[in-house]
């Protein structure tokens, strides 16, 4: 049985990628709209910019950020100029990282989604007096629907599988930064063996029911 | 021409691991060139049975020594002098203590075990997984409150006392035993309840320092031997805390059950009680 400590962990964690998750769509899909469709010859490095955590550890995102966010770093001085304070060891400073850290796992879908439409869509859309803004609503967007939820799916369940950079910017503080995965290392090293299996073994349902919901989500299934 | 390759490359193969210890396989890997089949086999089988007795971790390998994060850099500077006075080489690796715990119980290769306290290595003897009467408190820790900046801390540790927003870091004290002595020292100060909100917790020692050497956490309590060197400190401000303020902090050593036999295991237990290790201790803070 979970203890409230447990309980604090997961409602932060849940809390921490529906956040995450609903910014990335607000960030994301712009993003993913102009790289799919524009001919600048900046698409490529953004898109690798884009891609970057998929390939570095956590540990070198946390690590960087540790830096970046501090009452010395750019990001830090910024922050507190603003009158944020220092955003390491906040709330806050978690959905920063996590949106950095899941970026790619939206990013990249509906990119693709927006690919693989065309133009075709579009210029029917125009022909009919569309806007382009117009158009991007009442065409493009319905059309990428499925490519929009896998990437909420994809978004959310990385968010909540995020441990290496919560680890070195998160400051383990319970109820604030203490996330699930946080929780389960905790008490792995604590020798605490039947809660860490709660913990996991919940884990693990999670991630088995999210790639079920892929499935049923897949674009092309839904095309055919 | 698959016979020749093979004459070629097995003298080649076995040289690196023997050369120093045992000249004897290699003559004896070269004399098949010239003998019939059923004595190549006989010779082979004898060159791999020397190469393997040669090759034993007791003789040829380096100590592997898991090492508690407080004590990562002096166990650096012992180990190039214990390579560079005995021969015989010793292989770190860091952790928390607890981490270490869990990878020795679950078969990892060290041999030597430098705990951050005195009862896991004492578990470990209990649970049959080190070996008995090899274990020794090699050094007692000091517990220290440090900022990176020249006037945060003053030398009495005021600065506690003080109203001040800042985050302080300590090592979780469910799992380290600096955490447990800071906290400890809170509670003999009777700040525990004013200082708990303000408490960022990094996994071991290490991770504590790191919160505040970025300068995210203002203050922290760290290892006196991540900060001092040459009985100094190195930089920023620092108020180290007197003994009676939290339980001794006793790091104790143990043989593993995989370094059982080891002679180069009990060389660098040896070395660790001897003069020259014990200077290089007290340069980085630490008591006996």
């Amino acid at each position: 049985m979970p203890d409230s400590s447990d309980l604090d962990a997961i409602w932060l964690t849940l809390k921490l990628a529906t956040v995450t998750t609903l910014l990335l769509l607000l960030i994301g899909t712009p993003l993913a709209w102009w790289l799919a469709r524009s001919r600048s010859r900046w698409k490529n490095l953004v898109g690798a910019v884009v891609a970057l955590p998929l390939v570095l550890p956590p540990t070198v995102l946390g690590f960087y950020l540790l830096i970046a966010l501090g009452p010395d770093g750019p990001v830090g001085r910024l922050t507190q100029a603003l009158g944020w304070g220092v955003l390491s060891f906040t709330f806050s400073g978690l959905v920063v990282a996590s949106v950095l850290y899941s970026f790619p796992f939206v990013v990249q879908p509906i990119q693709n989604a927006f690919e693989a439409m065309g133009e075709r869509p579009l210029e029917v859309a125009a022909t009919l007096g569309a806007s382009p803004l117009d158009a991007f609503f009442t065409v493009a967007l319905p059309l990428a629907r499925p490519a929009l939820l896998t990437a909420s799916i994809l978004g959310f369940a990385h968010t909540v599988g995020e441990f290496g950079v919560v680890l070195m910017i998160g400051g383990n503080i319970p109820g604030v930064t203490r996330v699930v995965s946080v929780q389960i290392y905790s008490h792995v090293e604590a020798m605490e063996y039947a809660q860490a299996h709660g913990l996991a073994g919940g884990m693990v349902l999670f991630a088995f029911f999210v790639l079920l919901m892929l499935h049923a989500f897949r674009p092309d299934r839904r095309r055919s | 021409m698959p016979r020749q390759k093979r004459k070629r490359f097995l003298p080649i193969f076995i040289t690196p691991c023997c050369k120093k210890r045992n000249e004897a396989p290699e003559k004896d890997a070269r004399r098949p060139i010239r003998s019939s089949p059923e004595e190549i086999w006989f010779v082979k089988f004898r060159v791999l049975f020397a190469t393997l007795l040669s090759c034993s971790p007791a003789l040829a390998e380096p100590v592997r020594v898991a090492v508690a994060a407080n004590f990562a850099l002096p166990a650096k500077v012992i180990a190039a002098n214990f390579a560079q006075e005995t021969g015989e080489s010793a292989e770190l690796s860091f952790g928390a203590t607890g981490k270490l715990y869990a990878q020795i119980r679950n078969g990892a290769p060290f041999a030597v075990l430098l705990a951050a306290d005195a009862e896991t290595p004492a578990k470990l003897e209990q649970q049959g997984d080190a070996v008995n009467g090899s274990r020794f408190t090699y050094a007692v820790g000091r517990l220290v409150l440090w900022s990176p900046k020249p006037d945060a801390v003053d030398p009495q540790g005021e600065v506690l006392k003080k109203g001040h927003d800042t985050h302080l870091a300590i090592a979780d004290p469910k799992l380290a035993p600096y955490g447990a002595a800071a906290v400890e020292t809170l509670k003999a100060l009777s700040l525990l309840p004013t200082m708990q909100p303000r408490f960022v917790q990094g996994e071991n020692i290490a991770q504590a320092y790191q919160f505040v050497a970025s300068g995210n956490a203002g203050l922290g309590f760290v290892a006196l031997s991540q900060v001092m060197r040459e009985g100094r400190i190195m930089t920023g401000s620092a108020w180290i805390v007197p003994d009676h303020f939290h339980q001794p902090i006793r790091q104790d050593a143990v043989i593993l059950r995989k370094g059982e036999g080891s002679a180069a295991a009990r060389a660098w237990m040896d070395y660790l009680k001897g003069d020259k290790a014990k200077r290089v201790m007290r340069s980085f803070g630490y008591g006996f």
